[in-house]
């Protein structure tokens, strides 16, 4: 019960921070819970999926199937943030303009919904194929479901749901004039570190073999696989232990998305700058 | 028609970027030469229970599952993590390491733990 308990609470922790951060970034957007719940549905059923095929996609790509798999959905999470953030650069005002205007930002709020509820899903996805494979695993070694894995595992989804709560709860907290820049800013840090988490796959799996050295070993300090660390892993991207080639592709994904946010910002921006 | 040149401009600018970004990732290229090493997993145990490696060389670990169940080969010391199906094998590579001894174990299984020492 307990080792449901502990692997339920861990996934649905990882995956919560992320909702959690994305219910934030959203507020205000009409009907976005039920985007949101969407992405998480087809998340669970996404995990399901995957949980069935394991087997078969731990063999495609000479036997990197299951990386390059964890890599690309990363990878595509990654574009969908930059995306958001890019469309929010472009018609954030707009959008606040029509929410205050008339409480209702109809077509383009639900655009942006769209790439996040994407996110959430491969969040969803991501975590969820672990919880299933393992509870499955337990289930059949043991003859059946026990109803001890039943409670430890909704005592975990409950504990790892009250982490999406508290982020939400705490994010809302920030002052309006600040949002859109500290939502962006997380956006970004969010996708950047999914960047070096798709290259760590690759490089599990030999695909990626450039720049291996070690940068910094900070895991005295904070392992990333204690909690707090695996929620600044999530949050932030933080590696104990990171590769030359994460934090390159790291600050790249940084900076790319600020660039482009820069690039495509809305042309009234533009204008006040170049006056 | 300034207004669409611009447009332009900076849809080229963004595909330059992109496409330049995604090519230095890409082109990192393939393997290099690595201490190989075998583990199976069995009644909850690994065999070996200890894999030994020189320093400062790259490692690949290759695992069988011979468990009644699916298992998570993972190690936060050497940072991978791998779904390893009932009966199958799986391979992980590790980047060179220091001297030292670092622990790995079945993440759905946690009592099953095994090292990697390195003189």
């Amino acid at each position: 019960m307990l080792a449901a308990l502990v692997i339920v609470f861990r996934e649905v922790f990882e995956a919560g921070l992320i909702v959690g951060i994305v219910m934030a970034v959203t507020a205000g957007v009409p009907r976005r819970g039920l985007w949101v719940s969407g992405g998480v549905v087809a998340g669970v059923l996404g995990a399901c999926l995957v949980a069935v095929f394991t087997g078969g996609l731990s063999e495609l790509i000479g036997g990197a199937g299951q990386e390059v798999f964890n890599a690309g959905i990363l990878g595509f999470a990654v574009l969908m943030l930059t995306w958001h953030n890019v469309w929010m650069s472009r018609h954030g005002r707009e959008l606040v303009a029509e929410l205050r205007a008339a409480g209702e930002a109809v077509v383009s709020g639900s655009k942006s919904l769209f790439a996040l509820a994407v996110v959430v899903a491969i969040a969803v996805l991501r975590e969820g194929s672990e919880v299933v494979l393992f509870l499955y695993g337990v289930a059949a070694a043991q003859g059946g479901g026990s109803w001890g894995m039943v409670a430890g595992g909704g005592v975990g989804l409950l504990l790892g749901s009250s982490v999406c709560l508290l982020t939400y709860l705490g994010l809302i907290t920030i002052p309006t004039r600040y949002l859109f820049s500290v939502t962006s800013a997380l956006i970004a840090l969010l996708a950047a570190g999914m960047a070096a988490q798709a290259i760590a796959f690759l490089e599990q799996a030999n695909i990626v073999t450039a720049l291996d050295q070690t940068v910094w070993d900070t895991s005295w300090l904070l392992s990333d696989s204690s909690f707090p660390g695996r929620a600044l892993h999530t949050l932030i991207g933080y590696v104990d232990q990171p590769t030359a080639m994460q934090v390159v592709v790291y600050a790249l994904t940084l900076a790319v998305i600020t660039i482009l946010m820069k690039l495509f910002a809305a042309p009234q921006t533009q204008r006040a700058r170049a006056a | 028609m300034t207004e669409l040149c611009a447009f332009h401009r900076r849809q080229f600018l963004a595909f330059l970027l992109i496409s330049s970004t995604a090519s230095l990732v890409a082109s990192a290229g393939r393997a290099e030469d690595a201490v190989s090493l075998s583990i199976t997993i069995a009644d909850h145990k690994f065999d070996p229970a200890e894999l030994h490696a020189p320093a400062g060389r790259a490692i690949e670990i290759h695992v069988k599952n011979l468990n009644p169940i699916v298992s998570e080969f993972e190690s936060s010391d050497l940072h991978f993590e791998k779904i390893i199906p009932v009966g199958k094998e799986g391979v992980v590579y590790v980047r060179p390491q220091q001297p030292g001894r670092y622990t790995f174990f079945d993440d759905f299984h946690r009592e099953t733990q095994g090292a990697l020492v390195v003189p």
